[in-house]
């Protein structure tokens, strides 16, 4: 019901920048009180100072997969109601979630190299994620390459949609192949294996990755309602202009 | 805190540097975009209700 209310994109616009304020503040907040954290924890017994990567490392991974999860609901939702707003919303994931994922492969590389003595290993985790990462370069590329909105809103969600088969392949990928990655250490059904003072500053850190992602996202929805109303505005003047 | 990270500085910095540097650009060409969007599409709107205003007086 809610969601189907704010589906109005003006309505939308009214109700979320009053928000954003607040969000961008909550977000900086977070991120200083999350980066104090990740240098006062204590070092690991065996990888020494890199696990202070792992706090940046593991929720860019988080935030590549949440964010595909966004934009392909915002897709499916798109594809089915042929909402312009759901279009719009998974039109401005992609990028966040491109730049998350890449964070992800590129932070992922630098603690591989002295923990695991290569940079890169084509195994199923990071294999997966560059998959991911190729589906959002894929989906904006395809988004700019179509120039009639609805064909392109239609063509890219088919893709965001067939890519959503990539995120249980990227979790369980350390279960089903032999990997140098290892395996789930917070989300298990036994509970976390990070020790407490590891894993709070992991899940301040998370939690300020997910409402820079929630800012961002708000802002470039909105950036791509107002692009929709100027080339409306543009199209009606050149039709008016045309003929007259 | 200690920001000494001995033998693994390098690593350490380089994935801390390469974020900030990354979030910090997407975060501004977001704000930026958007603000350029919203006095573009401004500007539009008020040269299309000068022109009716035109129009009225006319």
């Amino acid at each position: 019901m809610i969601i189907s209310w704010l589906a109005n994109p003006e309505r939308f616009s009214k109700v979320f920048a009053p928000v954003r304020p607040y969000l961008a503040a909550a977000t900086a907040i977070l991120f200083v009180w999350g980066l104090y954290l990740c240098f006062a924890s204590p070092e690991d017994y065996q990888q020494g100072d890199t696990v202070r990567i792992m706090y940046i490392h593991v929720p860019a991974a988080w935030m590549g997969l949440f964010t595909y999860l966004v934009m392909g609901v915002s897709s499916f939702f798109g594809l089915i109601f042929r909402h312009a707003l759901a279009d719009a919303a998974a039109k401005a994931a992609a990028p966040i979630g491109a730049v998350f994922t890449a964070l992800a492969l590129i932070t992922g590389s630098l603690w591989g190299k002295p923990m695991w003595g290569t940079w890169w290993e084509w195994d199923g985790r990071m294999t997966s994620v560059l998959v991911l990462f190729l589906f959002y370069i894929g989906y904006m590329a395809l988004h700019a390459s179509i120039e009639d909105e609805t064909r392109a809103a239609k063509s890219t969600a088919i893709l965001a949609l067939i890519g959503l088969v990539n995120l249980p392949i990227i979790k369980f990928s350390v279960d089903w192949w032999n990997t140098l990655h290892q395996g789930a250490s917070v989300f298990r059904a036994d509970g976390p294996t990070v020790a407490p003072a590891m894993l709070w500053p992991l899940l301040i850190m998370a939690l300020a990755y997910h409402l820079l992602f929630v800012w961002l996202w708000l802002v470039r929805i909105d950036c791509e309602i107002l692009s929709r109303k100027y080339n409306g505005l543009r199209a009606r003047i050149s039709f008016r202009e045309g003929g007259a | 805190m200690d920001f000494d990270f001995g033998k693994y500085a390098f690593y350490v910095w380089g994935c801390y540097g390469v974020s900030a540097v990354a979030l910090i650009g997407l975060t501004v060409l977001s704000v930026v975009a958007h603000r350029d969007r919203a006095a573009k599409l401004k500007a539009l709107q008020e040269t299309l209700a000068a022109e009716k205003a035109q129009k009225v007086d006319a």
